[in-house]
């Protein structure tokens, strides 16, 4: 075992590390461009989507070389760049960004994945009359996707996983006139939603445990040191510690991210969105986003673990992993739309991915996560030609005999499959799988997922065999004649090929390069590598059990082409199980029965309170109101007005009966006149008595 | 009671209540008859009345030989003869214009 | 007293009472001349011939004829058919009562501090005369004046209207 060489750390970060927050912000600036720009100006899109990640990929591989560069000198590399972004009282809100090997080998694949898609995309969405919002979409996913890489802010990381969640709503809702395609992504966002929910209770628990929400902090952050420490004295229930807790909480947002078991009912509805997302998104990238929270904190999730023994959280994220393997691969068998064999088969792979991050740690997780995303991105690009080739049908019981039609296409998807299969020593695809078994054999701790990740590995092997028999053997089945795709798209195909095939070289055990790399080891290049005990006889048994998998699928399926209506071969054998797998074992159903049928009666009771209530509360409040206007009308009209013309009257009275003393008649006056003379006299005569 | 019987005693006291008595009389028939001559009857009386409270004054009061009682009464006469002469002319004149002289017919001026 | 005084007072008094209670207008103003006549006669009484006199002559000789005259120029002698007296006559009588009263407490009340001459003037016309010109010449023409004034007056207000231009 290679001892870790002292960490050396640097200050001051480098220009480089200072500068890294261009590599998401160029994309989402191109985005914002594309968005005030007119639907009709495609080639300036296209350009500016292209050229943005394109300079990304260059800093991207600019930060790679750097990160290359100190790990050559044998020092462990982790840059950080922090800030404060809000103040409030005496905390504030830090951002921030870290390199480190980890996010180098991220930041490449993803931009360079990211940019041949793109490349792609250009021909395969030519007749899309929605091209300029695709690329706008596109170039905000990929600013977003680059920013959870290189984030060191928890806050950060949310803030961009969420914005990765949202243009992963709105690509797969690409084409919102199809009620399908706006439902899926509609599944897609509550689903993930959900998980993010226990995502951000972790986030927001691990802040006020350790007081800080970077990750990395020249040691105080909250993965280094002391805070980290602390949080394994804490209890929380259940017997975890508070770190196991957090752990899982982040797992949970993870999970749903990543399509594991309970959360992954909304990838194969994904599918309705363009094949370019499907390729980008959730083959290559989003979903491993959740796979790359986990690595991220994975000093979280480890911490406390005895030597030999693992700690509660990865014992979840182990089996959890090795479920969702078997559960995907189980219903990817029976079903016959290209895209979701493909779309169950990234479910499957996911779970490999979470197991190993389980059992075996960040380098044997992320070394199968970028090998599987150039293989998966392949595969779906190369169904993506498929389609296109076959004027989108999508059905693979109408395709057949494609090879010849389509040679490019088949060569380059049938190294991707084989990859996929994890075909002996040629393909990255077997070393990086090999490297889980390997850990599953090893782990003392977790026995069980060994054996169902051995059993997933039959299964994808057979799965694939038959998608391929299918669609490529045979003999067409469709209405038109299939075509091969335009150059633009099948060079991409070719190049994701060629690595498909030569990533397996840096993980191999002779030179396990990729591990060292990550760990901050040197890497030397050693054919004991392949002396460590029970090691080959693991590579044979996993090498049988494909080529068992691929003779059976080719025995069941090879060259024969049944009738579009006429029953599978697996559904004459095991119609009952054949039912139940394309029926996707009843998730979705469970699901409607269970969560949304609550929620509806929960929704239905909110709304009867609401309106009854609420309502009859504003309502009474309205009546009173009324009440009292009309009190105050009553008083009104009765008192004020009523007091005001009875005054009035009386005074009209008053001035009418003033007015008859002027009765017109002489004689009247006369009276008066003497009447007052007479008083006058009497008064005159009286006060001058003697 | 005492001043009554001597204050009726003396001749001026007895003139005066004559034209007390002959003033009321023709402020009655002023005030109560309809007819519009009959109160300027009235008034002529009324006048009269006064000038024999004129009269008596200069007959009993001080420095006769002034005869300033006789010259007002003498005056008073003249201008009741006139004023009876205009007076009667506007009966006249609203007898044609109303056909009438009852007075409590006469309510034109109502207010 | 003078019985002749109080002879002289009741008649007068009852003249005036009968001018104003009788119905018959002409009536009325034929006792007016009685209680004139008789005011002439109280004038003699004081001693006062001339004030007598004139009191005949004014009084009865014109204003008397005038009132006459009147009363037949307006057709008064009919009777109207409502009565003589207002419906509001006791009213009339009321107030009348009520200044004979204040008048009399007056009298009753005062006359005692006037200290009374009993020596007859001697008045003779020629002093009359010189007084009218003498002293009071002012009020004389103004007189004059005014009777001229009232002559021009009730003719114009008596007149019979001319049906003018309008």
């Amino acid at each position: 075992m290679q001892d870790l060489i002292s960490f050396a750390p640097s200050s001051i970060s480098s220009a480089i590390a200072q500068g890294l927050w261009l590599i998401p912000a160029l994309p989402i600036a191109a985005s914002g461009v594309m968005a005030l720009l007119k639907q009709p100006m495609r080639k300036l899109a296209a350009a500016l989507a292209i050229g943005s990640l394109s300079c990304s990929l260059l800093l991207s591989l600019v930060a790679f070389g750097h990160v290359l560069a100190g790990w050559a000198r044998g020092a462990v590399v982790r840059e950080t760049v922090n800030f404060a972004w809000l103040h409030f009282g005496s905390n504030a809100v830090d951002l921030g960004w870290v390199l480190d090997p980890l996010a180098a080998i991220m930041l490449v694949m993803v931009s360079f994945v990211g940019l041949l898609i793109f490349i792609y995309s250009v021909g395969y969405m030519a007749h899309d009359e929605n091209f300029t919002r695709f690329f706008c979409f596109m170039s905000l996913f990929a600013g977003a996707m680059l920013g959870v890489v290189i984030s060191n802010s928890m806050l950060l990381l949310f803030m961009c996983w969420e914005l990765v969640g949202l243009t992963s709503y709105l690509l797969i809702g690409f084409w919102y006139q199809k009620p399908s395609a706006a439902a899926a992504a509609k599944k897609a966002f509550i689903t993930t939603r959900f998980g993010d929910v226990f995502f951000l209770l972790g986030i927001v628990w691990l802040f006020s445990q350790t007081g800080t929400l970077l990750l990395y902090n020249h040691g105080v952050g909250s993965l280094e040191g002391l805070a980290l420490a602390n949080l394994l004295t804490q209890h929380a229930a259940l017997g975890l510690t508070a770190a196991g807790a957090i752990g899982l909480l982040i797992f949970a947002g993870a999970a749903g991210k990543s399509g594991q078991l309970p959360l992954h009912v909304w990838l194969p509805d994904a599918m309705e969105g363009p094949t370019p997302v499907s390729a980008l998104i959730h083959a290559a990238t989003m979903v491993a986003a959740g796979v790359y929270l986990i690595a991220r904190v994975y000093p979280l999730m480890q911490i406390g673990a005895q030597p030999g023994g693992t700690t509660a959280s990865l014992t979840v994220v182990a089996w959890v992993g090795a479920a969702t393997a078997v559960f995907a691969a189980l219903i990817a068998v029976a079903q016959n739309d290209i895209k979701r064999i493909l779309a169950y088969s990234t479910i499957s792979q996911l779970g490999y991915m979470m197991a190993g991050l389980g059992l075996g740690g960040v380098a044997v997780g992320m070394f199968h996560l970028i090998t599987h995303a150039f293989f998966k991105a392949l595969l779906f690009l190369g169904a993506g030609s498929v389609i296109h080739g076959c004027h989108e049908e999508q059905d693979i019981r109408k395709m057949g005999g494609l090879k010849a039609d389509m040679p490019l296409t088949f060569i380059t998807y049938a190294i991707g499959m084989l990859a996929l299969c994890g075909f002996p020593l040629v393909f990255s695809g077997f070393w990086s799988k090999d490297g889980i078994l390997e850990a599953a054999q090893h782990s003392t701790a977790i026995k069980g997922p060994f054996y169902l990740l051995v059993f997933g590995a039959l299964l994808t092997a057979f799965y694939m065999t038959r998608q391929v028999c299918y669609v490529f053997f045979g003999y067409w089945r469709g209405h038109h004649p299939a075509h091969e795709s335009p150059k633009v798209m099948t060079l991409p195909l070719a190049i994701l090929a060629f690595f498909a095939i030569a990533l397996g070289v840096i993980g191999t055990p002779a030179w396990p390069w990729f591990h060292a790399f990550l760990e901050g080891r040197a890497a030397t290049f050693s054919w004991h590598g392949f002396a460590e005990p029970g090691l080959l006889g693991l590579m044979v048994a996993s090498s049988l059990v494909v080529f068992l998998g691929l003779g059976l699928g080719w025995r069941l399926y090879g060259d024969k082409s049944p009738k579009p209506d006429a029953p599978d071969a697996l559904e004459k054998a095991v119609p009952w199980l054949w039912t139940a797998l394309r029926n996707r074992l009843y998730v979705d159903e469970f699901y409607g029965v269970t969560v949304i049928a609550f929620y509806a009666w929960w929704a239905r009771v909110v709304d009867w309170f609401d309106r009854r209530v609420w309502g009859g509360i504003v309502a009474l409040v309205a009546w009173l109101f009324g009440l009292w206007a009309q009190l105050n009308r009553l008083l009104d009209v009765n008192w004020v007005d009523g007091g005001f013309d009875k005054t009035c009257e009386e005074l009209s009275t008053g001035g009418g009966l003033l007015a008859s003393v002027q009765s017109g008649r002489v004689q009247n006056y006369l009276r008066i006149l003497a009447v007052a003379v007479v008083a006058l006299a009497a008064i005159l005569l009286w006060s001058s008595r003697p | 009671m005492t001043y009554m019987t001597t204050g009726f005693a003396t001749p001026l006291a007895g003139y005066l209540l004559v034209a007390a008595l002959l003033f009321a009389i023709g402020l009655a028939g002023a005030l109560t008859r309809r007819n519009a001559i009959l109160v300027l009857v009235g008034i002529e009386l009324m006048l009269n009345a006064a000038n024999l409270n004129l009269i008596a004054f200069w007959r009993y009061g001080p420095h006769p030989e002034a005869l300033t009682g006789m010259m007002f009464a003498i005056f008073s006469i003249a201008v009741a003869a006139a004023e009876a002469a205009v007076g009667l002319g506007l009966v006249i004149a609203i007898y044609r214009h109303a056909n009438t002289t009852d007075l409590d017919k006469m309510n034109r001026m109502k207010g | 007293m003078n019985p002749v005084f109080y002879i002289l007072a009741a008649f007068t008094l009852a003249g005036a009472l009968a001018a104003i209670l009788l119905k018959n207008l002409v009536h009325c103003v034929l006792a007016l001349t009685v209680a004139f006549a008789g005011l002439a006669l109280l004038f003699l009484e004081l001693d006062a011939q001339f004030a007598g006199f004139a009191q005949i002559l004014v009084y009865i000789g014109a204003v008397a004829i005038l009132i006459v005259f009147a009363i037949l120029l307006t057709e008064g002698s009919e009777l109207p058919k409502e009565g003589v007296f207002s419906n509001t006559w006791f009213v009339g009588l009321v107030i009348a009562a009520g200044v004979f009263a204040v008048l009399g407490w007056a009298v009753l009340q005062g006359v005692r501090a006037v200290p009374q001459q009993t020596a007859v003037p001697v008045v003779t016309v020629h002093d009359i005369g010189n007084a009218l010109v003498g002293r009071y010449v002012l009020p004389l023409e103004i007189v004059a004046l005014l009777l001229t004034a009232a002559t021009i007056g009730a003719v114009i207000v008596a007149m019979h209207e001319k049906e003018g231009p309008r």
